[in-house]
């Protein structure tokens, strides 16, 4: 037998209140193992609270190549964005 | 000698020992996370160390310092634990080591907590935290270890089956001990041992373990009779504060 | 430097490997990069910028990873409580610089097996710094300042390299070299400060590892064939040259502060430049390092390969009990 360890993804949360953020990959052969050698690689400096371990191999992503076609048409619903619309300024709390 | 100073003394060379032999693991292990993992065991250990090293120095009040005593006793000094002191081996006596270790030293640091001592009980009450992953860390490696291939299995039953006569000497009280016992300064380690057994018993369980048959236990370290392993970890660890005595680093 | 082009000394930068690419996605790309923005790994690439970013931030993760070594010789013997745990905690940081660098250039379709099969067969370089000997703690002290202080030169401007997973490897890693060049400087600085003897350990460092570092920014730039391209593709980011330059002007009033002699009698403030002259590079030293020449190369290689051959029992094992207990939860 000759195979890697699979590789996961880390993602830290810094302190409550914010969400886990993507720091890096490790190799783990199983999810206790890869949470330790998260904790030992990515929280060595008091970076986290939580960690997430994802296998890489489980992430779905999207293809850059429709990027265009999934990001672009948002840019024009400009609607959706609260300084669309023009309140007179003696309008107060809205 | 004060018994505090004893007592700081073995708790401090314990985690010096230990921190030093897995030093040596960091680069050469066999696999970069397993590096990472170690390095901070041993860097939690040589922590705890110096803190522990600190106490005896400023109880005993002659002007030794942590480092003074790391770097001027000689081995009959040393008041380490026999079993930290054994090499590190292959990886799986590395780990055999550390599961008997850390699953005792995590009891006894739970326990310090309460010691009347104020000094021994703030650096307990930092140190269960780091010994807590240590035992997780070398229980878990037991049982994939254990419970992985033919030859992990063969590796970490010889692992086990040379620790396994170092233990007693963990649970052993002399009358140094047994003074700060009553004074509620130490632990009395007598009363770890069923939990220990027991925490060692699910552990291997789920390894697919047995526990080693009972053999003649060895002992000394306490009273400054090691094996010969000690005194070349002395020597590396020492040579460049005894070579040049009395400079700064 | 940890990554400058060490196996290709006489290739010229392939222009026929570009020819294959699609012009039109290759002007797209190249546009993108020129305005300094980043790709990502499922980005369409040329051909040739994955396979020099594969070759660059490997032999980055290389070098920290036998970078370990010279100064892991001497965990053991640091002489105090304090230097030890520095120096096992700044080791075990550069164990995590290759740990990031593995997993940056494994997003460019390689394993860290085979980054690891082709250190370990000889295929793959490290910079040449790391096959000089460690024969005194003096040495711990010139490595951390020099050594550590022309990777942090160097690295800085690859926070901003082009490919993101690099450059966000490189934030990681410059956060945490910062201590790693002041801890040096401290006990080197010590050691200036005590006996005759430390000092005196303090110099022969100094004398010992000045060259070896000023050569860690690689072949002078008119030797350097790659370089053009790379800076073009934000890989690199400033010439061998101009990071030498920059090592050398800061580094030389360091070592005047603590009373130490740089080893070149040529070395002189030139008020035109404002910067500092300095002597001829043995590039014959450096090419025989970069051949594998180096005093402890042999040793450094052995090491490697030791550990991971000592270490295939346990990986291996680790996988079969994941996989026995991944079965019985799949039965259960
Ligand atoms: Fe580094
Ligand atoms: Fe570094």
């Amino acid at each position: 037998m000759n195979k890697e360890w699979p590789l996961w993804e880390v993602f830290v949360r810094a302190r409550n209140g914010l969400a886990h953020k993507h720091a890096g990959s490790v190799h783990a052969a199983d999810a206790r193992m890869a949470i330790e050698a998260a904790r030992d690689t990515y929280t060595r400096r008091m970076e986290g609270v939580s960690l997430w371990l994802v296998p890489s191999a489980s992430i779905v992503a999207s293809d850059p190549g429709e990027a265009g076609s999934l990001f672009e048409p948002a840019a024009d619903k400009v609607y959706r964005h609260p300084t669309f619309y023009s309140i007179p300024e003696n309008i107060k709390n809205i | 000698m004060k018994p505090l100073v004893e007592y700081a003394l073995r708790l401090g060379d314990d985690g010096l020992v230990l921190g030093q032999q897995l030093s040596e693991w960091c680069g050469h292990s066999p696999m970069l996370e397993i590096d990472l993992a170690l390095a901070n065991i041993g860097l939690d250990l040589i922590g705890q160390s110096s803190h522990f090293l600190k106490l005896a120095g400023d109880t005993e009040g002659e002007g030794r310092d942590a480092d003074v005593l790391a770097f001027h006793r000689d081995v009959l000094d040393f008041r380490n634990a026999l079993l930290v002191e054994q090499p590190n081996g292959d990886f799986a006596q590395t780990i055999a080591r550390q599961f008997l270790f850390s699953n005792w030293q995590e009891l006894l640091m739970r326990e310090l907590m309460r010691s009347h001592d104020a000094t021994l009980s703030a650096i307990a009450g930092k140190a269960v935290k780091e010994v807590v992953y240590h035992a997780r860390f070398a229980n878990e490696w037991m049982v994939r270890l254990g419970d992985g291939t033919e030859e992990s299995r063969n590796r970490i039953i010889a692992g086990l089956e040379w620790m396994w006569r170092f233990v007693d000497e963990l649970f052993a009280v002399d009358a140094t001990v047994e003074e700060l016992i009553v004074r509620g300064v130490a632990v009395d380690p007598r009363l770890l041992r069923a939990e220990w057994d027991a925490r060692i018993a699910q552990a291997l369980a789920e390894a697919t373990l047995e526990a080693p048959k009972p053999r003649r236990a060895a002992s000394g370290g306490r009273s400054g009779h090691h094996s010969e392993h000690l005194g070349h970890l002395l020597t590396e660890m020492q040579f460049l504060p005894r070579a040049y005595p009395g400079v700064a680093w | 430097m940890y990554t400058t082009e060490l196996s290709d000394k006489n290739k010229k930068p392939s222009a026929a490997a570009m020819a294959n690419e699609d012009p039109v996605r290759l002007a797209a790309f190249e546009a993108r990069v020129a305005a300094d923005n980043f790709i990502e790994p499922k980005d369409w690439m040329p051909e040739a910028y994955r396979k020099t970013l594969i070759r660059q931030i490997s032999q980055h993760a290389h070098s920290e990873i036998v970078g370990m070594l010279p100064e892991g010789n001497w965990i053991t013997r640091a002489p105090s409580l304090r230097r030890k745990a520095v120096l096992l905690a700044k080791v075990q940081d550069e164990g995590g610089h290759g740990l990031y660098l593995y997993a940056a250039a494994e997003t460019l379709g390689t394993s860290r097996d085979e980054m690891i099969e082709a250190l370990h067969s000889g295929r793959a370089k490290y910079s040449t710094i790391f096959n000089y000997p460690t024969l005194t703690w003096a040495d711990i002290g010139a490595i951390g300042w020099l050594v550590d202080g022309a990777a942090i030169m160097n690295q800085v401007p690859l926070q901003r390299t082009s490919y993101g997973p690099y450059a966000r490897a490189m934030v990681r890693i410059c956060k945490e070299e910062s201590f790693h060049q002041r801890q040096g400087y401290e006990i080197t600085m010590t050691l200036a400060a005590g006996s005759p003897e430390q000092k005196r350990m303090a110099q022969d460092a100094l004398d010992r590892w000045w060259w070896p570092s000023l050569m860690m920014f690689g072949p002078p730039d008119d030797n350097s064939p790659n370089s053009a391209q790379s800076i073009r593709w934000r890989i690199k980011r400033e010439t061998n040259d101009q990071l030498r330059q920059r090592f050398v002007d800061v580094t030389v009033p360091q070592a005047e502060a603590i009373g130490l002699r740089v080893p070149d009698p040529a070395l002189k403030w030139n008020e035109a430049r404002e910067s500092y002259d300095f002597g001829e590079i043995d590039w014959e030293e450096f090419y025989a390092v970069v051949r594998g020449e180096g005093p402890v190369a042999k040793e450094r290689m052995n090491a490697r390969v030791k550990a991971w051959a000592d270490g295939a029992w346990v990986r291996e094992a680790a996988l079969a009990h994941a996989a026995k207990r991944n079965g019985r939860l799949a039965a259960e």
